[in-house]
Formats: C-alpha cells, sequence, structure tokens
C-alpha cells in the first residue's frame, strides 16, 4: 500500500473520530441523565454519573430502579396534562392562520402586501420580555376572562382554572402565526402557478382554490409547521410563568424548575427523570420526525 | 383620468370581470380588490398579530414612561423619560463597567421608589458578553461540524440527527442537565476534572465561571441548529466550485478558506441573526438553572432583569423600561436583516 493511501486512511479515521467524539459531546449529558434517573436514590452516589445503576457488578454505581420516574411522573402529572391541553389547541390554531396568511399574502397578488408581510416576519424575533407586562395587563385587568370563562367550567372535565390555559393558547397562537407563516410562504412560493391560474381561469374563487388546491398541497409543510410549533410551545417556560403563573393550572416547564429539591438537598435522580419525563413529548417527536423538526428550524 | 381604483386593480379581479362577461372597469366595487378578496385569508391572524405583537409593544412604551407600580390602574396622564434616565444613569463609570474597566456606578432614585434603582449597565454588559461570546462560537463550531458532516461520510443522517437533538430540548431541561454535568461532587466536569487532579471546582455559584458556563451550555444546545444551517449552504454551492480549487492545487483547509467560506455569506448572517435573538431569550435557561429569578449579578442579562423588575420586585414601568432596551436590541440585529432580505426580493 501507498504512503498515500495510508495518509488518506488515517485521515478517514481521524474524521471519523472527531465525529464520534463530538456525538459524544452532544449525548453525553443526555445519557447521565438518563442513567442517573434510572437509580434508585439510597443506592445513588453520584461517582460514576456517566456508567448505567450496575451495582452488583460494578461496586458504587448504585442499584436500578424506575422508582424516580414514578416519583418524576406523580409531580409533574398535572403540569403535564395542562402543557398537552396548552399545547395541541395552540399548535393547530397557529398553523391553520399560519397557512391562510401564507395564502392570502403569495398566492393571491395585490400591493402591500411584501409590506405586510415584513412586519409578520419581524414579529418572529421580538423578544417575548417586550410585551410582557401588557400581557399580563390584559389578561388579568382589561379582558374579563375568568369570568366569561366561568360558565363553560361546568362542563366534563373542564375546570375554572383552564381559562388561564385559554389565555396562554391565545398568546401562544399569535406569537407562533409569524414563523408559520413565513414556513408555509416559503413552500407556497414553490406551487405551480399555472395550476392556480387555470382555477381561477375555471372560475374558482379565492377560497374555493384555497380550499381544494393549496390546502391539499399543503400537508407535508402541515407536519413541518406542526412539529415546529408543539416543540417550541411545548418547551416555553416564559409566557406560562408570567401569564398562567404558578398554581393549578402551571405547565410542566414551570413545575420542573422546583421539582427534586428539598431542604435535604438535591435529589438527583428525580430530578434527572423529572427533566427526560418534561422532555420526552418532544424527544418523541424529534427521534420519529428529526428530518421535519429540521426543515422547521432551518428555514 | 384613469380611475385610481382601476391602477390598484389586479389581474386577478380582471380575468373574473372577463369570465362575469365584461363588467365594465369603473362599475367594479372595492370589493373586488385582491387585497380585500384575501382579507379573509391574512386579515384575522394579521388582527391577532397586531394586537398581541405590536400593540402590545406600543403598549409596553407607553407603560414605560409612567410610574407603574403595580397599585391600581396605571396612570397614562403623567408621562415622562425618567425611568430611561434611571436605566442610564451614571453613563461614564456605567459604560467603562460594561465593557470591564471596573467604576462605581451611582444609581438613581425616581419618584416611584423610595429606594436607589440600580442601572441597567451591568445586565446590559452581560447581555452582550453573552451574545457575542456565544453566537461567535457557536457559528465557528457549527462550520466545523457542517463541513467535517459534508465529507461524505457514512451514518450522515446519525450524526446530524445527534448534533441537532439538543435542540428539540426545552431550555429548562437543558438547564438541569447542565446544573448537573456542573455539580461540584457528582457531576461529570468535575469527576474530569478530579481524574486529572484539578478540582472540585464550584461552576454554577462562581461568579468568575458562571456566565462561561451558561454560555458553554447554550453553545451545546444550539451549535447543532448552526451546522444544519451551513450544511444546507454548503450543499447549495455547485461542486464544480470545489473541483476547481482542487485542480488549481490548493490543500483541503486553503479550498475552504479562500472558496468555500466566502460564499457562506448569508448563511451566516441568517444564522448568527436566529441565534443571537435566542441568546437575547436566555431567560428560561437562567430561570431554571438558579431557581428562581436571582441569577446573581455576575449572570444578570438583560431578559432576567426585566421579568425580576416587574414580576418580583413589582417594579412594572421599569420592567418596561429594560422591555424597551430589550426590544431596540432586537430590532438593531433584525430591522437590516430584514430589509437586505427585502431588497434581495427574497421576502
Amino acid at each position: 500500500m501507498s504512503t498515500a493511501d495510508t495518509d488518506a486512511r488515517l485521515k478517514r479515521l481521524g474524521l471519523y473520530a472527531v465525529l464520534v467524539a463530538m456525538a459524544g459531546f452532544y449525548l453525553l449529558p443526555i445519557l447521565t441523565g438518563l442513567f442517573t434517573s434510572i437509580t434508585s436514590p439510597e443506592s445513588y452516589t453520584g461517582q460514576s454519573p456517566f456508567l448505567p445503576p450496575l451495582e452488583p457488578l460494578i461496586a458504587e454505581t448504585g442499584s436500578l430502579s424506575l422508582q424516580p420516574w414514578g416519583n418524576a411522573f406523580d409531580g409533574l402529572a398535572r403540569g403535564l396534562a395542562n402543557s398537552f391541553i396548552l399545547v395541541i389547541p395552540a399548535t393547530i390554531l397557529s398553523g391553520l392562520f399560519g397557512s391562510m396568511a401564507a395564502y392570502g399574502l403569495t398566492n393571491v397578488d395585490w400591493r402591500g402586501q411584501v409590506g405586510i408581510y415584513a412586519l409578520f416576519v419581524a414579529g418572529i424575533f421580538i423578544p417575548y420580555q417586550a410585551v410582557l407586562v401588557p400581557l399580563t395587563q390584559f389578561w388579568y385587568n382589561v379582558v374579563p376572562l375568568q369570568s366569561l370563562f366561568a360558565p363553560f367550567a361546568a362542563f366534563p372535565l373542564v375546570q375554572a382554572y383552564h381559562w388561564k390555559l385559554v389565555a396562554l393558547i391565545v398568546t401562544h397562537t399569535a406569537y407562533g402565526i409569524p414563523i408559520c407563516t413565513l414556513l408555509f410562504r416559503a413552500h407556497y412560493k414553490k406551487l405551480s402557478d399555472e395550476m392556480i391560474e387555470a382555477a381561477r381561469l375555471d372560475g374558482a374563487s379565492v377560497s374555493t382554490i384555497y380550499r381544494r388546491i393549496v390546502l391539499p398541497l399543503s400537508i407535508p409543510m402541515f407536519a413541518v409547521v406542526f412539529i415546529y410549533q408543539f416543540t417550541q410551545i411545548w418547551n416555553d417556560l416564559l409566557f406560562a410563568l408570567t401569564i398562567v403563573q404558578f398554581g393549578d393550572a402551571s405547565v410542566v416547564t414551570q413545575e420542573l424548575v422546583g421539582i427534586g429539591v428539598s431542604q435535604a438537598g438535591t435529589n438527583f435522580p428525580l430530578r434527572m427523570a423529572a427533566a427526560l419525563l418534561a422532555a420526552l413529548p418532544t424527544l418523541v417527536v424529534y427521534v420519529l420526525f428529526g428530518d421535519k423538526f429540521a426543515e422547521g428550524v432551518t428555514a | 383620468m384613469r380611475n385610481p381604483i382601476a391602477t390598484l386593480r389586479n389581474r386577478w379581479s380582471d380575468s373574473d370581470a372577463r369570465a362575469d362577461g365584461g363588467e365594465p372597469a369603473s362599475t367594479r366595487s372595492f370589493f373586488d380588490r385582491d387585497s380585500v378578496r384575501s382579507a379573509p385569508f391574512w386579515l384575522p391572524p394579521f388582527l391577532l398579530v397586531g394586537l398581541f405583537v405590536y400593540g402590545a409593544v406600543v403598549w409596553n412604551f407607553l407603560l414605560s414612561l409612567t410610574d407603574f407600580t403595580g397599585i391600581g390602574e396605571p396612570d397614562y396622564t403623567d408621562l415622562d423619560v425618567e425611568n430611561y434616565f434611571v436605566a442610564f444613569a451614571d453613563p461614564v463609570d456605567g459604560l467603562l463597567s460594561t465593557v470591564g474597566l471596573g467604576g462605581e456606578v451611582q444609581g438613581g432614585s425616581p419618584a416611584w421608589s423610595e429606594l436607589t434603582v440600580e442601572p441597567v449597565w451591568n445586565s446590559l454588559g452581560n447581555t452582550i458578553a453573552l451574545m457575542v461570546g456565544f453566537a461567535a462560537i457557536c457559528l465557528a463550531l457549527g462550520l466545523v461540524l457542517a463541513i467535517l458532516v459534508d465529507r461524505g461520510i457514512r451514518f450522515e443522517n446519525t450524526f446530524r440527527t445527534i448534533y441537532l437533538l439538543p435542540m428539540s430540548l426545552s431550555f429548562v431541561v437543558t438547564a438541569k442537565f447542565w446544573l448537573y454535568m456542573y455539580n461540584p461532587n457528582t457531576g461529570l466536569i468535575n469527576i474530569a476534572l478530579g481524574a486529572v487532579g484539578i478540582g472540585p471546582v464550584q461552576i454554577v455559584q462562581n461568579p468568575d465561571l458562571k456566565l462561561g458556563a451558561v454560555a458553554f451550555a447554550l453553545i451545546w444546545q444550539f451549535s447543532g441548529y448552526a451546522m444544519i444551517v451551513y450544511l444546507a449552504a454548503l450543499r447549495g454551492i455547485p461542486s464544480s466550485h470545489f473541483e476547481a480549487a482542487r485542480v488549481d492545487g490548493a490543500s483541503t483547509i486553503k479550498m475552504y478558506w479562500r472558496v468555500i467560506i466566502p460564499q457562506l455569506r448569508t448563511a451566516t448572517v441568517s444564522a448568527l441573526v436566529v441565534i443571537t435573538v435566542f441568546a437575547l431569550k436566555a431567560f428560561d435557561f437562567l430561570f431554571s438553572m438558579y431557581g428562581g429569578y436571582q441569577p446573581g449579578p455576575s449572570a444578570d442579562i438583560l431578559a432576567t432583569r426585566m421579568v425580576r423588575e416587574a414580576y418580583a420586585n413589582q417594579n412594572w414601568a421599569y420592567g418596561s423600561t429594560i422591555a424597551v432596551i430589550l426590544f431596540v436590541m432586537a430590532l438593531f440585529i433584525v430591522a437590516p436583516y430584514i430589509y437586505s432580505q427585502y431588497r434581495r426580493g427574497e421576502l
């Protein structure tokens, strides 16, 4: 074998070594969390968080237990339920509105739409802080949502405190529309003009074209948008903290902040189990639809 | 003279008119305009965004001019810019301390408070340090990873998926993982340091390391994003450019430096904008890491300061003032970007 060949092979080996090391860098915090979360708290020593609990086999690693996950579920159950009540409608609404806005601003041509669209795009980058105080004022002092919502509490499964989640759904919907519009618009620009033109000449109205042509063609984009929005809204803490505040309607990210800390110190197995449990829905979505997620974040 | 409405009307309503059998242009109503006919689609989302995003931004600015401290209704009749003077009080010492040259900063005493209120210099300095350090390293790491992944490797999908994985996590979750990693007794970082005879080092509560520790965790979470953006851009460069450089006999590193990297300008700008705005939003991370509104002066950024002033200290108007400062910072980053997109016809 020539030296050039050996050289190339060594380079290739070095390349993979770096790639694997970087994979380790990204996975280690999650793996140590996972190993710790399945260690029984009594046997936890914290001396080898990089190893799974294999106590009789390897000393000092702790013994296997699913108890932290059970406790984490007990601690987070209400937050998880509230998060799902929040995330599902907010994701669907912001996706639908985003699709409608993108259609009205892309496939129907009119002057001034770029200006309106620029406002949508700028909305993506506005820090939440810039609207927090007005939003708190709005939901607590201006709109009597609490009393408006009271009659709905008579329905099964609806609680009086759900009004806070309604406020949060509307807020997240409004804040999600800009990014959804951007994602859909990129997609709608690529739709064939001839098809829409032909439908128009056949006398189809603006809304018929949307329902019959554009909507069916945007199903792949809806997947991207829903995955993106689901992750964003599920992961958010700041809006929940300031609009829902701590209490019955707390979402899972709020509940996670304080879990696993007591006078006796930090219960790391419980805390890691809780962190993973809170992340589980987004992790599952990511593992199943990683490509769609990547498509959403890079648009 | 041409009818101004007719000049505004576009081809859509024209073709409709033909289908309707040649309705004369001058009688076509306002409702035939395409902006109006498409309004059922774009107007409801626009009103939602207008009310909750832009309306709230304007309202927030008004609140920043009041003395509102949470009691009763804000008094909108007595507006002044006092809060901005308090926020930027003692500018000379403030600016010096922002760039790390020390200087004792004198606080202001606004009408709504009996206590001295801290100006924003400290958190402004931390915000800029975090933004610059985090964004620069994030982009550099992302670029290197993208180039490596682009070398025609096997299992490319697996590597990409792993690198982007942290981005799907919540800031709150990431903070919990890194709190554990940084723990002086049981954290992996200190165990690794202990193995080479250093430590244990207090990281999370150490004023000298705090901000770096936060930035490091954020880099862990978002460098995969920079990689994905760069990878997409690299794939967009025609392979003839790679080949031309190779024929010229350029070494691999030289080829990337001279030929490829200059073509990544657009990708760099858009990744930079997104990542910097992420850094402005790092509140969730700090709140989760420090278990509340108090990350301490050396890790306090404007995002945490704003929420603390409003929601913990009840200095609502002052919180709004800091929010305006954050908004203006975001605007300075985003407005040139959107304008350049518009100029290139990509909006």
